[in-house]
């Protein structure tokens, strides 16, 4: 499952997208860890899958949230993808 | 001085309804959803497998009371109490405050899992437009979420927003759709952004001399609009099917069937409790599953 938490707004589209299935196999789930904002979580889903999502506090924040790693004028550091193995992490912006 | 009482045009009508040849007693597996949303909630009871009753009424502002209100209207002139149902799933905004519910399942998960069952086993793309949110749901034969997609920061694209409208512009919520067909040219849409800007610009437009079917029709394109921004971002795999109180709008859903170019499934049954489908269908999983 794709997973988008995010929003769109006036001034532009945020989603996250994160591939669920590809997620479930990751055992480890550094990516949470890696995170400096903490603004994932791992939970267990309708399917009863242990992935990761984006904690709801900053689903309609996730522009600020991840704006630390976004900086306009260096190149982007999004520690979540380095750290995820498999590649499910996929930022929209 | 005398005072007017405004008459609330916002307000949709509540309803229950239960199958009377089914006979509850005999059926082995009773299972219950119950869908409290942000505006309405909904209860379905199904009896192996077989929609057997629901009601779909509006939210209080308390979420608890809200699904024991649902639940009550729906087992109404049934015979049938709490102690009977085997298992329920609570769904929804108000999904972990449902005190007789067994388990909560995401409204996502139920929507697709409720979409084979009320429009036909080719539904790929689920579009629910609900009271303060709407989500694009992509499912597989399954009924499995396969991507889902989902805005809840502001009212515009939402139920809420049409709310707005009706009671603006002094027309019941029920006739909005049709009424705001009745132009004879499509006028540009107004602020897809936020429902207060669009209002404003509603506003300014009925001083301008248009008329309030002309001003509906900018809002519902306006609206069309917003939901398509949401489609085309995880995009549209047939069949489509729209859930939720606005896909009892023709006004919007023939502007998103034609600005699409396709025509969504008819469905068979009241569009409001698919989520409650879902999770009543899921309780049944669950009860199988467990045995």
């Amino acid at each position: 499952m794709i997973a988008n938490y995010g929003y769109k707004d006036g001034s532009g589209e945020f989603f996250i997208s994160i591939d669920t299935a590809k997620c479930a196999q990751c055992e480890a789930k550094p990516c949470v860890e890696a995170c400096p904002e903490k603004i994932l979580v791992i939970f267990t889903d309708d399917y009863d899958d242990e992935v990761i999502g984006v904690k709801e506090e900053h689903r309609k924040k996730i522009k600020y949230s991840c704006g630390p790693c976004k900086p306009i004028t260096e190149k982007r550091n999004l520690s979540c993808q380095k750290a995820c193995p498999s590649g499910a992490i996929v930022h929209s912006w | 001085m005398a005072t007017g009482k405004k008459k609330e045009h916002w307000r949709w009508e509540e309803s229950n309804w239960h199958n009377p040849e089914i006979d509850w007693v005999k059926a082995r597996i009773i299972t219950a959803g119950v869908d409290v949303g942000s505006v309405s909630s909904q209860a379905v009871i199904m009896c192996d497998g077989k929609l057997f009753a629901y009601s779909n009424m509006r939210t209080g502002s308390n979420s608890p009371d809200s699904a024991l209100n649902a639940i009550n209207w729906a087992m109404e002139e049934t015979g049938l109490t709490l102690d009977d149902l085997h298992y329920t799933v609570g769904t929804g905004y108000g999904r972990i405050n449902v005190p007789f519910a067994n388990r909560a399942v995401t409204e996502i998960a139920c929507h697709a899992r409720s979409g084979g069952f009320m429009y036909g086993p080719t539904v790929r793309t689920i579009l629910d437009i609900g009271g303060q949110d709407s989500k694009v749901i992509h499912c597989d034969s399954k009924g499995k979420v396969t991507s889902f997609i989902m805005n809840d920061k502001c009212a515009a694209g939402t139920g809420r927003g049409m709310e707005v409208f009706a009671d603006l512009l002094d027309i019941p919520i029920g006739e909005v759709g049709t009424r705001s067909l009745d132009v004879e040219e499509e006028p540009e849409p107004v602020s897809s952004t936020c429902v207060v800007f669009a209002k404003t610009e509603a506003v300014g437009l009925l001083h301008a001399g248009w008329s309030k079917e002309r001003v509906l029709a900018a809002y519902c394109s306006s609206m069309a609009q917003r939901v398509l921004s949401l489609l085309n971002r995880i995009g549209i795999k047939k069949d489509l099917v729209i859930t939720g109180g606005i896909a009892k709008n023709i006004g919007i859903v023939s502007r998103i069937e034609d600005k699409l170019g396709i025509t969504a499934l008819k469905p068979r049954y009241d569009t409001q409790i698919a989520g409650a489908v879902g999770a009543a269908l899921f309780a049944r999983a669950l009860i199988e599953k467990d045995n």
